[in-house]
This record gives structure tokens, sequence and C-alpha cells, in this order.
């Protein structure tokens, strides 16, 4: 009975998995840029990977594979958000979004406030260069 | 019991089949590199997916292995490709 039980908790918890799985494929085909796509592509990263390997130890039902599967999750929670991380950054830099789309983009303005903070400040350094004797602090 | 087991372990894998299928789609398709690599990504995360349900499926834990060391490596095409994407590969407005 109760083996039943854990089958068919297995059986739900593949399904879910699955479910984010196709999730993510429709995302993909269906959102307009890369970042939203990028949005619905770690769906099943992290979740849909952990119902699976839910699944399979419910199935195996032993310590030892449950320990096996440790490391999976570890990995893949320790590694989804470097990639999505470089992913995203690289199509901030290179524009791959639609501008209008955004109801507000913060790290617009913080790239404009350091531009201009290493504008003055590459100003400053050529001057103080040209003159040939360390600055003397001020304030 | 079991018929309900079945439709359930059916229907995943018609939903890994969709999700695999639509990945490829936006491979083929994507404008820019960065969708084709998220849809690459997106494709090798349902394959890790599937040698877990297999596992379920026929009782045994032997992939495991892989599983860890699929999950461990995916990072690294990842950040190769979206370290050296540049501005020309921005397909402009021009998207499908």
């Amino acid at each position: 009975m109760t083996d039943d039980v854990l089958d068919l908790l297995a059986a739900v918890c593949l399904f879910l998995g699955a479910f984010l799985s196709l999730a993510a494929g429709v995302g993909l085909l269906r959102f307009p840029d890369a970042l939203s796509r990028l949005h619905a592509a770690t769906k099943p990263q992290i979740l849909g990977l952990i119902f699976v390997v839910t699944a399979i130890a419910l199935e195996s039902r032993s310590w030892s594979t449950l320990l096996a599967l440790v490391p999976v999750v570890l990995f893949q929670v320790l590694t989804a958000p470097i990639s999505a991380h470089m992913v995203g950054r690289a199509g901030y830099r290179t524009k791959n979004f639609r501008k209008d789309l955004l109801l507000v983009d913060e790290l617009d303005e913080a790239v404009d406030r350091a531009t201009r903070e290493a504008d003055a400040e590459g100003g400053l350094a050529v001057k103080q260069s040209a003159r040939e004797e360390p600055p003397v602090k001020e304030g | 019991m079991t018929i309900a087991m079945n439709v359930l372990t059916i229907a995943a894998g018609l939903l890994f089949t969709g999700a695999a299928v639509f990945a490829v789609i936006r491979i083929v398709r994507g404008p820019s590199i960065l969708d084709r690599v998220v849809a690459s990504d997106v494709l090798l995360t349902t394959l890790i997916l599937v040698l877990g349900m297999e596992m379920t499926l026929n009782g045994h834990t032997r992939t495991i292995p892989i599983m860890v060391v699929m999950a461990a490596t995916a990072v690294f095409g990842t950040i190769a490709v979206a370290r050296y994407v540049t501005q020309q590969d921005n397909p402009g407005e021009d998207r499908s």
C-alpha cells in the first residue's frame, strides 16, 4: 500500500517536472526578447530538476541514492545563476532586449551615473599626470 | 493506481517531447545568439530530466553520475558563448 502511494507520488513529481519543462519550451517560443526568454528558461533548471530528483528518490527508496542525488541539485543550484547572469549581462550590453517593454531601466541610470563619474575622474587624472607630482588630497 | 501512473508517465513523456521540440525550434529560429544559447540550455536541462525519468521508469540508478556531470558542466558552454557576444550579433529590429 505504501509502495503504491510512493510510486504514484513519484509519477506525479515526474509529471510536474515535465510540465515545468514544457512551460519553459512554450515560454521560449512565445516571449518577445532574449531576456524574457531567459526568465522562462530558468524554471525547469531548478524546480523541474528538484521534482525529477524527488521522483527518483521516491522510486528507489534508499539513502545511498538520495546521497548521490544531492550533488545533482547542488551543482545545478550553484551554476544556473552564473549562466543566467552571464546571459543577462551580455543581453543588456548588446541591447538585445525590447526597450519599449520595460517599465523602468534602473541599470541605465546607474550606467549613466558611472559614465559621468568615470569621465570626471578620467579628466582629473589627465590633469594630475600632466603636473608630474602626486596630488595633494584635499579635505 | 497503475492506470493513473501509466497516464501520468505517458503525459510526462509527451510534455518532455514538446519542450525539446520547442527548444530546437527556438535554436533554429532565434534571432540572436543569446536566444540560441538559452534554448540550448533548456534542451540540455530537458535531457537531464529525461535521464531522470528513464531511471524512475526502469528502476535503476546507473545514470546519476551522468546527471551530476551534466548539471555541473552545463554552465561552461553558456558562459563561453555569453562572454564573447558582441554588438554586431544584435539582429536589430527585425526579430521574429
